[in-house]
């Protein structure tokens, strides 16, 4: 260990450091829950946890520029990784602060639940990180088993605790599935590094394709769990209603990304000979396919709004993945593929937590997550339904929001390439965006078309609350009118370890 | 001069980060200060109208700067003789529905401003744009204004939130696929510029099915807007059950969004294309007759006389098609650059002189809704069937209101006239120009074309002059059907709004030469000759 390497590894180290200052800060403090409540004092507990985040956010753009660089072994320190490293680390800087006056009345218990999330940060980045099967089967279950507690953390609420049971349970199963993948893969190459599995493929006889699409296959059954692409799916709209709902939007945003993060690097730098024919873009197409279509379908019929959210990441996820399927390194333009897919994650993430935000705080004034409920919200509490509308907005793809241009990025990778299954790809996922505005725009016809019940009291939104939605809201808005730094970013980043290999 | 556009544009968006201040409680000063602000961009749009040479070539008052360069996306915009009447047409358009809300609309006053102003700046931007990403956020980005317009104060009756959903949805089906076939030429001729690929010798290099997918994509986007038949079944629902301000601006410029996107777009960048099928497969023509023909016989049946007016449109909307498709139809046939010209021009002045005369009229709807609270021409029985006297004659349910709102008839009978094509009103000299042009070019859908003015004639002065203002008028029956309101003739704020409709449809009917230089500045630029 150099000083070099703690240097390479520093958002790492901060975090973590973080999650256990946050543990002790909270023990220390606060040994006794259940005794007297300690007032404003609690709030040091999640102030602690940003100030971490945010020096972990700020050495991660440090080290932005960074060639990639192997670190122990087993981890590299790419573009590609501090992209998704910030992705995890603004996530869950906006999932507590959305937090805080949610978790107030509902569990006396939240110091943990803190040093939760940023130890979920962690496993993010280094899930992202991992070039080594190894180091990324322990990142992913790191990830995994600090998301089961957080979705079943209120153990006073049975849906609760359905969410975190079942979302073990199908987790479980999804690990075992992908560690078999990935015992395939060893088995054939005898080796667990990623660039040392695509150099023995390549070198290796023709009998250990089939060998290599039976790992392709196992390994998108665990990555697809992650990421939320049906047919590996069933969990999702469970837990995503049961959960906490600032767990929820973390599950939709970080722990998604993670999985797109790992998909992307497995299949690019140990599988890049694996694409055509019987390959992983036939598996990922039809996968995309189906969540696109099932997601958005059955979206339809939902009246939770966290279940219609649940439904709507399944489809969300399916046109994130189009331009990772359609990627192309000698593009016209900008339109790599990848960058497009990373932009949309980018927007997906001010757009979905924006969404949530809003959910979050109107579950904490009313206890409901209804979409029946939010009739009049227009009238109860404008910046809510504002906010809310331009999440929806950018979610259903219309322009002047960053979801819009996510759209654009990933189908335009689809129609450049100009092969008849990527252009039925993107027909499908353009029918699929015109099906989910019905569903969304349903939600704004209950904000703003129906009048609120008699009696219905206006709902106060906390300050901090309400600059948090602004700040995000104008994010959509700038991502989708001024996204050229957006697309540099997520350009920039397509650099990982070991790509162009066989490229 | 070169920002002037762009000003333009984008005031609407200042007007609407000003009224957000606005404590919504003060009504008063929301309703003045959104009336006063739409003033500048109609000044601009007065002071373009003026300033614009109509004897240069090419665009004027051109803007370029960088927007993504990663892909090559600029914000290009530049006016020319399709788009500056246009342009103004808004600007007036959306003032005067201004005047008229402020004294129509009594709950959510602030939203309704706010949205207003972020729909303006919609179809200003559609207007100017010359890069077709612009195009189509500005395209795109009107839809969500109008279908809250539509679903917060549409009237309960008519379904206000069925129709809001079913517009959003038809206009955004259309157009995603648009933004296929714009992604596809990017990919093709490396630009999203307009100019560029309408300059562009061979669309797609010659490869033909791409160049015809994309071709309807372009054209069904447009035609879903149009509306031309059998894309329009949005249109009766979406423009019933707005707000009168609503319906003016659905009517007046919405329509000539989709006008607009085939003179623009479908025109001069897949001219081979459009010519193949309005003359080798003539199908565009016989939508357009279809359109003609079938929107003016369902008006013949309408009892609601807001819906009798929203099926005119799709009526006079064809004869806009009518005239694009003879001008389609003779590119690249020599000798009828002229006609193509004629044809052409009568298309574009067809779409701002529906734009005056429609909205015209659904400002008058509004003014006799806000009476009666009713919009039936008949008596109804249970079923909503007319209901007929002893004769078998249906029972009007206004009747007479000539003698009793003589201001109102008056107004009226102009707008209705200019709308069925009478010479010396606005409304001729596009059909004529149309016909005259067509005859040429296809003489048998121009001679079916003609049977629809007919039929025209026939709903305004039958359905409309007669059931609402001959005959006698019966106070009974009022009182019947609008429950004991009080009738009056037109207040000066409803006057104040029919003027300035009223006098461009005189003065363009007996001097319709401005408005045939603009536009035939940018036909001379498209067919030569």
């Amino acid at each position: 260990m150099t000083l070099e390497t703690f240097q390479l590894l520093s958002p790492e180290l901060i975090l973590l450091l973080t999650g256990i200052v946050v543990l002790c800060v909270d023990f220390i403090w606060h040994p006794d829950p259940e005794g007297s409540d300690l007032g404003s004092k609690t709030l040091w507990v999640p102030a602690i946890a940003l100030v971490g985040l945010g020096a972990a956010l700020v050495a991660t753009l440090l080290l932005w520029g960074t060639p990639p660089t192997p670190v122990l072994a087993m981890m590299a320190v790419d573009p590609f990784a501090l992209f998704f490293k910030v992705i995890a680390v603004v996530t869950v800087m906006l999932v507590i602060v959305a937090a805080v006056p949610y978790l107030q009345d509902r569990t006396k218990y939240r110091g943990e639940f803190y040093a939760l999330l940023v130890f979920a940060a962690l496993a993010i980045s280094l899930a992202s990180s991992g070039v080594d099967l190894i180091a990324l089967y322990l990142g992913m279950e790191f990830l995994s088993i600090t998301s089961y507690v957080l979705a079943g953390y209120l153990r006073d609420d049975l849906k609760s605790n359905e969410a975190g049971i079942k979302y073990f349970l199908y987790g479980a199963v999804a690990s075992a599935v992908m560690l078999y993948g990935m015992s395939l893969l060893y088995g054939a190459t005898g080796t667990t590094q990623l660039p040392g599995i695509a150099q023995a493929l390549m070198a290796g006889d023709q009998s250990l394709q089939w060998l290599a699409v039976a790992a392709i296959v196992t390994l998108l059954a665990g990555f697809g769990f992650k990421i939320v692409l049906a047919p590996f799916h069933q969990w999702a709209p469970d837990t995503y209603e049961g959960a906490p709902t600032p767990v929820t939007a973390f599950l939709s945003v970080g722990s998604k990304a993670a999985g797109f993060a790992i998909t992307f690097r497995v299949l690019l730098t140990a599988l890049a000979g694996f694409r055509y024919d019987i390959g992983w873009m036939a598996f990922l197409m039809a996968l995309s396919i189906i969540s696109m279509l099932l997601g958005n379908l059955i979206a339809l019929r939902q009246t939770n709004v966290k279940r219609m959210l649940a439904y709507s990441s399944i489809g969300q996820a399916g046109f994130i993945a189009i331009g990772f399927v359609c990627l192309t390194l000698n593009a016209e333009g900008a339109f790599f593929g990848i960058n497009g897919s990373l932009f949309y994650l980018l927007a997906y993430l001010f757009t979905n937590l924006s969404v949530f935000a809003v959910v979050i705080a109107f579950e904490t004034a009313t206890g409901s997550s209804e979409i029946d409920d939010y009739r009049g919200l227009v009238k109860r509490a404008p910046i809510l339904a504002g906010v809310m509308l331009v999440g929806l907005l950018s979610l259903a793809g219309i322009p002047g929001t960053g979801g819009f241009l996510g759209k654009f990025f990933v189908f335009g990778s689809a129609i450049q390439l100009q092969l008849p299954q990527t252009l039925a790809l993107a027909l499908v996922g353009i029918l699929a965006s015109v099906i989910s505005a019905f569903y969304y725009l349903n939600v704004v016809r209950q904000m703003f078309f129906e009048q609120a019940d008699e009696g219905a009291t206006p709902i106060k939104v906390p300050l901090g609350v309400a600059v948090a939605l602004l700040v995000s809201a104008a994010a959509i808005v700038i991502v989708g009118i001024y996204p050229q730094p957006f697309l540099d970013f997520a350009t920039d980043s397509i650099q990982m370890l070991g790509l162009g290999m066989v490229f | 001069m070169d920002y002037l556009l762009t000003v333009i544009t984008f005031l609407p968006l200042a007007a609407v980060l000003l009224i957000l201040f606005i404590p919504r409680e003060e009504e008063r000063t929301i309703k003045n200060m959104a009336i006063g602000l739409s003033f500048i961009p109609l000044v601009l749009a007065t002071v373009l109208w003026f300033s614009f040479d109509k004897g240069m070539d090419g665009f004027q008052f051109e803007f370029i700067a960088e927007w993504i360069p990663a892909i090559n996306v600029n914000y290009h915009v530049g006016a020319d003789g399709l788009s500056v009447p246009l342009i103004f047409l808004t600007a007036l358009l959306t003032t005067l529905s201004m005047i008229y809300s402020s004294f129509t609309i009594k709950n959510r006053v602030k939203e309704f401003f706010l949205l207003f102003f972020l729909l303006q700046m919609g179809m200003f931007g559609v207007f100017i744009s010359l890069d077709l990403v612009l195009f189509y956020v500005f395209w795109e980005i009107g839809l969500v204004p109008m279908y809250l317009l539509i679903g917060i104060w549409g009237q309960a009756k008519d379904r206000p939130q069925y129709s809001a959903i079913k517009f959003f949805l038809y206009t955004l089906a259309g157009s995603v696929f648009m933004l296929l076939a714009i992604l596809a030429l990017y990919f093709t001729h490396g630009t999203f510029d307009i100019v560029e690929l309408a300059q562009v010798e061979s669309i797609f290099n010659g490869v033909s099915w791409m160049a015809i997918l994309a071709f309807w994509a372009f054209f069904i986007a447009f035609a879903i807007k149009v509306p031309l038949f059998p894309f329009h079944t949005w249109l009766p629902d979406a423009h019933t059950a707005a707000p009168t301000a609503g319906s003016v601006i659905l009517a007046g410029v919405l329509l000539k969004l989709g006008g607009f996107g085939m003179m623009r777009i479908a025109l001069p960048v897949f001219p081979e294309q459009f010519a193949y099928y309005c003359w080798d497969v003539p199908v565009i023509p016989i939508l357009a007759l279809f359109s003609i023909i079938y929107g003016a016989l369902v008006c013949m049946a309408q009892w609601d006389l807001k819906r009798l007016i929203a099926y005119s449109s799709v009526s006079h909307m064809g004869y806009f098609m009518l005239g694009i498709a003879a001008a389609a139809a003779a590119y690249g046939r020599s000798g009828l650059e002229e006609a193509a010209a004629m044809a052409s021009n009568g298309a574009a002045m067809q779409m701002f002189n529906h734009g005056i005369i429609t909205g015209g009229l659904f400002f008058l709807v509004g003014v006799i809704y806000e009476r009666a609270h009713s919009r039936d021409l008949a008596l109804k029985d249970a079923d909503g069937q007319p209901l007929r006297d002893e004769d078998n004659k249906v029972i009007p349910a206004f009747g007479g209101l000539g003698k009793m709102t003589p201001y109102y008839y008056g107004i009226f009978l102009v707008t209705a006239f200019a709308s069925l094509g009478l010479p010396g009103l606005a409304g001729f000299w596009a059909e004529f120009f149309v016909f005259r042009g067509a005859f040429e070019i296809m003489p048998w859908f121009a001679a079916i074309g003609i049977l629809g003015i007919v039929v025209t004639a026939a709903y305004i002065l039958w359905k409309i002059v007669q059931y609402v203002f001959l005959g006698d008028f019966s106070m009974d029956r009022w009182n019947q059907v609008t429950h004991g309101a009080t009738l009056s003739d037109m207040v000066s704020f409803e006057k104040v709004t029919m003027w300035p409709l009223v006098g461009l449809m005189i003065l363009f009917g007996v001097f319709p030469t401005p408005l045939v230089d603009f536009f035939n500045s940018f036909a001379q630029a498209l067919f030569g000759g």
